[in-house]
């Protein structure tokens, strides 16, 4: 499991070789729009992936796929060792095993700081209250706003939700943590302070897939880069190989207008 | 991680400018600042003015109020035997307590509906109408409001306390008042008045609400058996006046009982009430579910919430504070619909009045009769629709 390590400036952990995430062919249609083709991804455990692509390109669906949140209807998907089916008992193990951060927060507006963090503990863990509270308060620490703690989200910044929506996420301790454009919706200088909070994660070892259009971020805490266009990986790599060195014509033209 | 920056040490406080706020120059702006404003502000003032002495006049010294003192027992609580009066008394004591701890535990709007109650108690005390033993009986509800507040703000669970407080309370303001056998029965079709009136409503209003809940959600429900009779009722009864619905409690729901089994003509027509009711805090409450963005089911999903806790925690709480508003909208044309019942035979307050204002011995009275019912239906719509808006406020509805 992750352990807190605050103030250290460690290196990347070694990454392992142990593969978490699994897909293979993964197909997905809404209706008759064809989102995702054929798309085959091995993820490590540790690895830090960055997802990148225009818009539309079916990087959010991807993601949320993963954990369940869209059906697929070709294909597999593998969250260590688990086969995600339709089998409810798949979906909620892997929901155990993955947190998830949404561009829009997400977070229950009708409950205090705590009571978020705490609920999916206590009531999906099983977790005694006094030892939900006291992992809430660890993690609030962690991403750097123990004081919020009896707040309500609307009393808060975009960057503290954010970071909230974050501990929240951590507090069910998962594998994998998933992030939809965790920054969009911020203000330019609340921006910072979640994506310190994420290269903080990443340094600490989790996996991580990652949707974002914060390059910066992306060269310096990325593993490894995927590049979508019309549901389709169509390169992947080093962030050095994919920045410096493109192969593919549609990545040169998708750098070339958000660089 | 964050730092802490504090560019500019903050100097002093400013306080906000002053709103120099004279009435004479609101009055100026609002109702005075040009000629057709000045034209509507004289001739709504001076109709303002025409009515409210006409009303004055007639209510202080062309009015005869005695047929409402003289009457009091029978607006309030009907033909209820007067030797058993002290259990109405007591099922109103019980209700007090059960008023004050919830004001001791929450204050808030409780205590402003305290302050309503304390109110109401002692203008009663103070009215040369009221007999000598209720005069004792309401000083008692007063001290025990007082008691019971101070009771509510120091036990401990308090909370729990208020829940298993209020549902045990029902059964025991029941027993006084029916008696159960264990106190001689008395009849429903002696419930009349007030009392009864405030009973149905009571009825109506609490259990249509649990099961407005259940139709709306098992509305929204993947499993079609269910959506399909919760559709189906909802519409039906919509499409049905409450009159009927009353009548047909009366008339239809006997003959689907097997013989010898009856069922007490009260009984039904609360039951009547409320299945009635139900079906449109079904509509309001779908409306607060369908207000609560996607991203909450999703967000509660990915934390591993199974659909019942995703419900219970994160969606349905949101959804009912969206609609206060509309649940107290609902809750106070359902208590004025009582007064249909009148139709199938229950007296209530129109009721009494209607038999009161036929007496010969009160002819020519009916003004002053309704006039006073109309107030008192006034007095309790308007506490029920001021508490909702308290109760928005302190949970900032619409803030968010
Ligand atoms: N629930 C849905 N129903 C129908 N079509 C959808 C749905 N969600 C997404 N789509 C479509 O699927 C395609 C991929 O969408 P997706 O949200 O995955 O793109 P994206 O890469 O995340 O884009 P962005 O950068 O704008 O977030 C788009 O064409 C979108 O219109
Ligand atoms: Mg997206």
């Amino acid at each position: 499991m992750v352990q807190t390590q605050r103030n250290i400036e460690v290196g990347p952990l070694p990454k392992t070789n142990e593969t978490i995430i699994k897909c293979e062919g993964v197909n997905k249609w809404f209706g008759d729009m064809h989102v995702l083709k054929d798309v085959n991804l091995t993820i490590n455990k540790g690895e830090v992936l960055v997802i990148l692509g225009p818009s539309g390109s079916g990087k959010s669906t991807f993601i949320r796929t993963i954990n369940g949140l869209e059906p697929i209807q070709k294909g597999h998907i593998e969250i260590d060792g688990v086969n995600l089916s339709h089998d409810l008992k798949d979906i909620e193990a892997i929901r155990k095993e993955t947190g998830m951060v949404f561009q829009q927060f997400n977070l229950f507006p009708h409950m205090t700081i705590l009571k978020n963090i705490t609920l999916g503990p206590i009531w999906v863990k099983k977790k005694p209250k006094a030892e939900a509270e006291k992992l809430a308060r660890e993690l609030l620490e962690r991403v750097g706003i123990p004081e919020q703690a009896d707040k309500y989200p609307g009393q808060l910044s975009g960057g503290q939700q954010q970071r909230v929506a974050i501990a929240r996420a951590l507090a069910m301790q998962p594998e994998i943590m998933l992030f939809d454009e965790p920054t969009s919706a911020l203000d330019p200088e609340m921006i910072k302070e979640v994506l310190d909070v994420m290269k903080e994660l990443a340094r600490s070892g989790m996996t991580m897939l990652c949707v974002t259009h914060e390059m910066g971020f992306a060269r310096e805490v990325a593993d490894r880069i995927v590049l979508f266009d019309g549901g389709e990986i169509i390169e992947t790599g080093t962030p050095e190989k994919l920045f410096d060195n493109p192969k593919h014509e549609r990545t040169k033209l998708f750098l070339s207008q958000i660089l | 991680m964050s730092v802490d920056l504090k560019l500019v040490e903050a100097k002093q406080m400013i306080a906000p400018p002053s709103q120099s706020f004279s009435m004479w120059v609101w009055i100026r702006k609002n109702l005075f600042n040009n000629w057709y404003n000045m034209l509507l502000t004289l001739l709504a003032g001076s109709l303002l003015v025409y009515i409210s002495y006409a009303t004055l006049t007639w209510v202080f010294t062309e009015a005869q109020w005695a047929v409402i003192g003289d009457n009091y027992k029978l607006f309030m609580v009907g033909q209820y035997p007067i030797l058993a009066l002290w259990r109405i008394w007591s099922a109103l004591t019980m209700m007090t307590f059960m008023f004050g701890i919830s004001a001791g535990t929450f204050k808030g709007t409780m205590l402003r509906l305290c302050y309503i109650l304390s109110t109401i108690y002692l203008v009663h005390i103070i009215a040369p109408f009221t007999e000598n033993t209720s005069k004792i009986w309401l000083t008692a509800q007063l001290v025990m409001l007082v008691i019971s507040y101070f009771i509510g703000s120091k036990i401990p669970y308090a909370k729990r306390f208020n829940i298993v407080g209020w549902v045990i309370s029902i059964p025991i303001i029941l027993f006084f008042i029916h008696g159960f056998g264990i106190l001689p029965v008395i009849r429903t079709n002696v419930w009349n008045g007030l009392m009864l009136t405030l009973m149905l409503a009571a009825v109506a209003i609490i259990l249509s609400f649990p099961i407005g809940v259940l139709l709306a959600l098992g509305r929204t429900s993947k499993l079609s058996v269910i959506k399909y009779f919760c559709i189906g009722y909802i519409e039906l009864i919509r499409g049905i006046p409450l009159i009927t619905i009353l009548f047909m409690a009366q008339i239809l729901f006997p003959l689907f009982l097997p013989t010898g089994l009856t069922i007490d003509n009260l009984l039904r027509v609360m039951l009547g009430a409320t299945f009635f009711t139900a079906a449109y805090m079904a509509e309001n409450v779908r409306g607060g579910l369908q207000s609560i963005p996607n991203g909450q089911y999703e967000a509660a999903k990915t934390i591993g919430l199974n659909p019942v806790q995703t419900t219970a925690f994160v969606i349905l709480p949101q959804a009912l504070r969206a609609i206060i508003p509309t649940i107290v909208g609902q809750s106070i044309s359902m208590f004025k619909d009582t007064s249909l019942v009148a139709i199938v035979g229950l007296v209530d307050l129109l009721g009494i009045a209607q038999s009161v204002k036929s007496n010969p011995e009160f002819l020519g009275r009916h003004m002053e009769v309704y006039v006073f019912i109309a107030f008192v239906y006034w007095v309790i719509a308007y506490s029920m629709s001021y508490s909702s808006r308290r109760i928005e406020k302190s949970l900032g509805v619409g803030e968010r």
